[in-house]
């Protein structure tokens, strides 16, 4: 092939305009920000199908437990879930206004936009920490003295209505004092799956919340370069790859917030 | 002429001698020449552990160890060899080291990355070895549960670690490749120019990454169940063993194509060098290649035949589980057409692709027998089965990798390797490896189950066989150590294309420099064209 | 079968040997004349286009369409013959006549039980009648195994919390391997045995030599008395539990509307955790046997509830792999399970 390959040049213009950020392997600027951008894509990929895992093991049990996790869904605060969505939709937005400062030069608006962020991520992972504590209170740990009580107010899901008692009258208390009216659960039962439903709640929301303390860390070192001016209208690939980051972390928690919080609610 | 063959003044091994130029180097090729050492140590370790099984099994008592020692062995030797070696083997080591200059690129799209992988590999081996001489571990490579989650009181959790981090070394070498592959081609290097083995890649990354995150969060799953007492597959606490399965071989299935596919590119390369003709069907080779990866995705289920599975999802995975030899036929057709009318010679490197040819054809049929559902059923979890993924991951994938390796030997260190006994080890892989593991076959159809450490009398004196051609075949794998290592020093120099090869790599001086090409090179030929290569070939015997 | 000595080839012991002995020859056959093509035309081609001087190229050929859709097809359509004679196979061997001999397994580290209707209990060994259907209802105690008989060519996962299933017609008298195939701990592959395939006198016989504690359904009926079953379950319907006079192979109505077949999966699992399913008109008041009663009670008692149901002959699953249904349990591990 020698005598038909013949050299390009590729040291010809573009020398003149090297970027101070372009690799050496890369000819131009567009082909380092095409491969970052291309290889982001596929690494969010993996990332999809890491939580495509845990999703395809929560289908299967909510599928056979559904009463278990309607049950055990209904423990958790909604007030703080939701409080949580629209935290991590607002730091979406500030994400997003940080790449777009990044894009039109504006350095200090950058950084504002990005400290922003990560407050607001900060408080998410604050609320997980109230609610974890909460579960920890409530021996909702599995394998932690793991113990499902009855208390929660919530059980009581309308249409109570006792199932007519066969033969010639033998209603025991016990039956009277099973509060899970027609859930045919036992308590024996509920201590069992509803652990299931907690393993796979602190397992995903776990996960999660791993994520988001990668994002900040990301995100305070990408602070710091924009503060340092590392960034410019030509070179910004950082700020918009941990954008799309942060938005795929997002978008694992609008998924998870339904699934775990919203299973059967009055 | 050969006289005037000298090595290069620069090149990338003498650019920095310290130890710190090699450890933080973004160069490919350096690290390629770090994952080969690292691999290398894995492969003797989990070597070792098989010699220990063949000793065992030599003998139906259960004499040579204790039965928890042998199930440790085994274990061991299946976790390292696979997520050790045979995963990394040729994308981490030839992958790394040829896909640059093969595109005419100067390095992968991620060099930083490429690095970290290398990292995250070893922090896995670390965490693996630990758990290994720590006692071990007893699951099997497979982590079946509940057995894995509850029954077993070794290792896991530390190998189970170890694996999970290793597969993110996978996930970022499948990464880089395919960036590199759409994002870093030379002018005119157009899909259909790409040399197979680049094609080969391409579908190998596609399955690292899809392939690979699913394993490591089954492993996470796992681990927590273990770990923390959850309850995500003990039947105990409500769980369901089989989901494991299902999510285990969603990705162990498709690891097999991780390992064999960039196998299959070495073959493409070395078929059509030593014959020094165009690849038969060029475009039918490559898209076989994408065929195998896809259709690895969609026959996971064929491991658990009798797992409890109904009856008619076992029928649709049997049924999709014969899609794969489609492609893999083809490929086959394509190689022995691509020998008609060439100019073969034997060089060491076409000593194994013809043993590939040979073993994969037998590993591949006989993957049609544990596709077809009633006889899978005789011979699932026996040594059938054990011999079937031997033929493929160590006749196939083990004769690619020492195949590519000599092959691209002189182009990583500008030297040539002894002639004479290269071809001696290629005959003793060879014939070992046949000795080792046709008689398996026969023991499994027998109905000798895997993972058993004795075994009834009657099953002797196959297994003995089996023993005995292992003996052969290490021997084989020991003498390239020291050929290869003894060419560093005395071999003869190679010159840019000792074979009279095609690909853009010969191109470049051998050893290359730290930038491959002085020029980003301009490709206007298609792949394979022998007409152009200026054919600087010296006659080595 | 052997040469030399070595034997190469299992016993034919069942009906089915013969048939997927078939199907073993015939995709043998298709293999070894594909590998000798493709051996021979490679080592031909070898030799014949040796290159002969340096500097030779090959003759410059691209490929050929027809060519290749001749070998993309060919392959297929033996692949599908081969797809659609082992699943014929697969599925004879997955439906067990409804006249089979019924005998339980249950799989432990690391032996196999076995409990025949008759009330014989065997532990790694089982004898059988020649010329007989014989239907095997596999369950665990503790993890993975699975029940293989190579010399009937056939066998089946053992999984702790559910039934699964496998039936064979040995034809052979003799004694033949029995082995464990799943990998289950340090044990292992001392989990084998024998099975002993006896004309069917001698199997009469046999049955007559054993048998002291009763049929496997009389063993049954003393622990519903023991557990105190017959308290609650009684045959007139006025119990706090439903009669289970002739009710297996019935539907039943259940509170939240539904309704179930009554088999034995779903015996097991109103033993097990007797609140998951509860037939309309009851109350949930019995009490859950989960982790109370072993495999082998499980099943004398599951076999006791048959008896009473005499004009239901079987009350076979219509599929050996029965996912759990919503409020399911699995037996919790015997107390000897280390951690």
């Amino acid at each position: 092939m020698s005598n038909a390959v013949v050299h390009a040049d590729s040291h010809g213009q573009a020398h003149a305009a090297h970027h101070p950020a372009l690799q050496h392997h890369f000819d131009t600027m567009g082909q380092q920000k095409e491969a970052a951008v291309i290889g982001m894509w596929v690494f969010l990929l993996t990332e999809i199908l890491f939580f495509g895992g845990l999703f395809m093991a929560y289908m299967l049990y909510r599928t056979w437990y559904f009463d278990a996790f309607a049950e055990a869904s209904r423990s958790l605060d909604i007030f703080w879930g939701a409080l949580n969505t629209a935290v991590l939709i607002a730091s979406s937005l500030t994400m997003a206004m940080a790449v777009r400062c990044a894009q039109v030069n504006k350095r200090m608006a950058t950084v504002n936009w990005l400290i922003l962020t990560m407050i607001l991520g900060a408080v998410f992972l604050g609320v997980k920490v109230i609610e974890y504590s909460d579960k920890f209170e409530h021996h909702h740990v599995p394998g932690l003295n793991y113990k499902w009580a009855a208390e929660h107010p919530s059980t009581a899901l309308g249409a109570g209505a006792p199932a007519p008692v066969a033969g010639a009258g033998h209603a025991e208390p016990a039956a009277a004092a099973a509060p899970h009216r027609e859930l045919s659960l036992s308590p024996e039962q509920l201590q069992l799956t509803t652990q299931i439903y907690f393993s796979l709640y602190f397992t995903m929301t776990g996960l999660h919340a791993l994520h988001m303390i990668i994002g900040i860390g990301l995100m305070s070192v990408i602070t710091w370069m924009a503060w340092k001016g590392k960034f410019d209208a030509e070179y910004y690939t950082p700020v918009e790859m941990s954008g799309l980051y942060w938005h795929f972390v997002d978008i694992v928690w609008i998924f998870l917030f339904p699934l775990l919080y919203l299973v059967e609610r009055p | 002429m050969l006289d005037k063959l000298k090595i290069p003044e620069h090149h990338y091994l003498n650019n920095g001698h310290s130890l710190k130029s090699w450890l933080l180097t973004k160069d490919h090729k350096r690290i390629a020449i770090m994952y080969l050492m690292s691999i290398s140590v894995m492969f003797f370790i989990g070597g070792l552990f098989g010699v220990g099984i063949r000793l065992e099994l030599a003998t139906p008592q259960g004499d040579f160890v204790s039965a928890d020692t042998y199930n440790k062995f085994f274990t061991m030797h299946g976790v390292i060899m696979v997520f050790f070696f045979l995963i990394p083997s040729i994308p981490a080591v030839l992958g790394n080291f040829l896909i640059p200059p093969m595109i005419g690129a100067k390095d992968l799209a991620f060099p930083r990355i490429n690095l970290i992988s290398l990292y995250i590999y070893w922090i896995g081996g670390i965490f693996t070895l630990y758990a290994m001489i720590a006692g071990g571990v007893d699951t099997g490579w497979t982590f079946y549960t509940p057995y894995s989650a509850t029954g077993s009181n070794t290792n896991v959790i530390p190998t189970a670690i170890g694996i999970f981090i290793a597969g993110f070394s996978s996930i970022l070498t499948g990464l880089n490749f395919i960036v590199t592959i759409h994002r870093m081609r030379a002018p005119g290097m157009t899909w259909f120019r790409l040399p197979l083995f680049v094609w080969a890649h391409y579908a190998t990354s596609l399955v690292q990454v899809l392939g690979t995150p699913v394993i490591a969060i089954t492993i996470v799953m796992l681990a927590v169940e273990r770990g923390f007492g959850f309850g995500i597959f003990d039947p105990a606490r409500g769980g369901d063993p089989v989901l494991f399965q299902h999510l285990f071989w969603f990705y162990s299935h498709p690891a097999v194509y991780i390992m064999i596919l960039p196998a299959l590119g070495v073959q493409s390369e070395l078929i059509s060098t030593f014959s020094r003709k165009r690849i038969f069907g060029y475009s039918f080779v490559a898209f076989s290649s994408l065929a195998i990866a896809v259709f690895g995705f969609i026959v996971w289920a064929h491991h658990m035949f009798v797992a409890g599975i109904s009856t008619y999802a076992a029928m649709v995975f049997s049924f999709l589980s014969f899609s794969v030899a489609i492609p893999s036929a083809v490929k086959t057709f394509n190689w022995s057409a691509t020998l008609y009318k060439g100019a073969i010679s034997f060089e060491t490197p076409m000593l194994y692709a013809y043993g590939f040819m040979g073993l994969f054809a037998i590993g591949g049929l006989t993957g049609l027998f544990l596709a077809t559902l009633g006889l899978d059923v005789h011979v699932h979890d026996t040594y059938f089965v054990v011999a079937h993924f031997h033929y493929i991951m160590v006749g196939g994938a083990i004769m690619g990798y020492l195949g590519g390796l000599h092959f691209w030997w002189p182009k990583m260190t500008g030297r040539m390797y002894s002639e004479f006994f290269s071809k001696v080890s290629a005959i003793m892989v060879f014939v070992g490896f046949n000795v080792t593991f046709f008689p398996q076959f026969v023991v499994g159809y027998l109905g000798m189950p895997r993972r058993y450490h004795s075994y009834p009398d009657e099953f002797q004196v196959l297994n003995v066989m089996s023993s005995a051609g292992a003996t052969v075949l290490g021997l084989g794998y020991v003498l390239p150590v020291i050929y290869f290592l003894w060419s560093l020093k005395y071999g003869q120099v190679a010159g840019p294309n000792p074979w009279g090869a095609s690909g853009l790599e010969w191109q470049m001086q051998s050893p290359p420099l730290t930038e491959n090409f002085v020029e980003t090179p301009i490709v206007n030929t298609e792949p394979y064209e022998y007409e152009h290569v200026v054919v600087k070939e010296k006659h080595l015997v | 079968m052997s040469i030399f000595g070595i034997p190469i080839f299992p016993d034919q012991a069942s009906t089915f040997a013969k048939d997927v002995d078939a199907l073993y020859f015939f995709i043998l056959a298709v293999c070894a004349f594909f590998a000798l093509a493709v051996a021979v035309s490679v080592i031909y081609f070898g030799i014949r286009y040796h290159k002969t001087h340096d500097g030779e190229i090959g003759a410059r050929i691209e490929g050929n369409l027809p060519l290749e859709l001749l070998w993309s097809v060919i392959p297929t359509v033996i692949a599908m013959v081969m797809f659609g004679w082992g699943a014929s196979v697969f599925y004879h061997l997955r439906r067990p006549p409804d006249e089979a001999m019924h005998i339980y397994a249950v799989g432990k580290q690391w032996m196999w039980k076995f409990q025949h209707l008759e009330g014989q209990r065997e532990i790694n060994e089982l004898h059988i009648p020649a010329g007989r259907p014989i239907k095997i209802t596999i369950s665990s105690e503790d993890v993975l195994h699975s029940l293989y008989f190579p010399s009937f060519r056939t066998k089946m996962d053992a999984i702790p919390g559910r039934y699964t299933e496998l039936w064979f017609e040995a034809n052979t008298p003799g004694t033949y391997h029995i082995f464990c195939t799943e990998y289950c701990g340090t044990n292992h592959a001392g989990m084998i045995g024998s099975v002993i395939v006896l004309e069917p006198s001698q199997y009469q016989a046999w049955l007559q030599g054993g048998g002291l504690e009763g049929t496997l359904a009389q063993r049954g009926a003393k622990l519903f008395n023991d557990q105190a079953c017959v308290t609650c379950h009684l045959d007139t319907g006025q119990g706090r539990g439903p009669s289970l006079k002739d009710i297996v192979g019935t539907t039943v109505a259940l509170q939240d509307g539904s309704s179930v077949v009554v088999d034995e999966g779903y015996l097991r699992e109103s033993i097990l955790n007797s609140q998951a399913k509860i037939v309309k008109g009851f109350q949930p008041l019995m009490p859950t046997f989960q982790g109370l009663i072993s495999e082998e009670n499980l099943v004398a008692l599951i076999e006791h509830v048959k008896s009473m149901s005499p004009k239901a002959t079987t009350a076979a699953p219509a599929e050996t792999s029965r996912t759990p249904s919503r409020g399911a349990l699995q037996p919790t591990a015997p107390a000897g399970e280390k951690k």
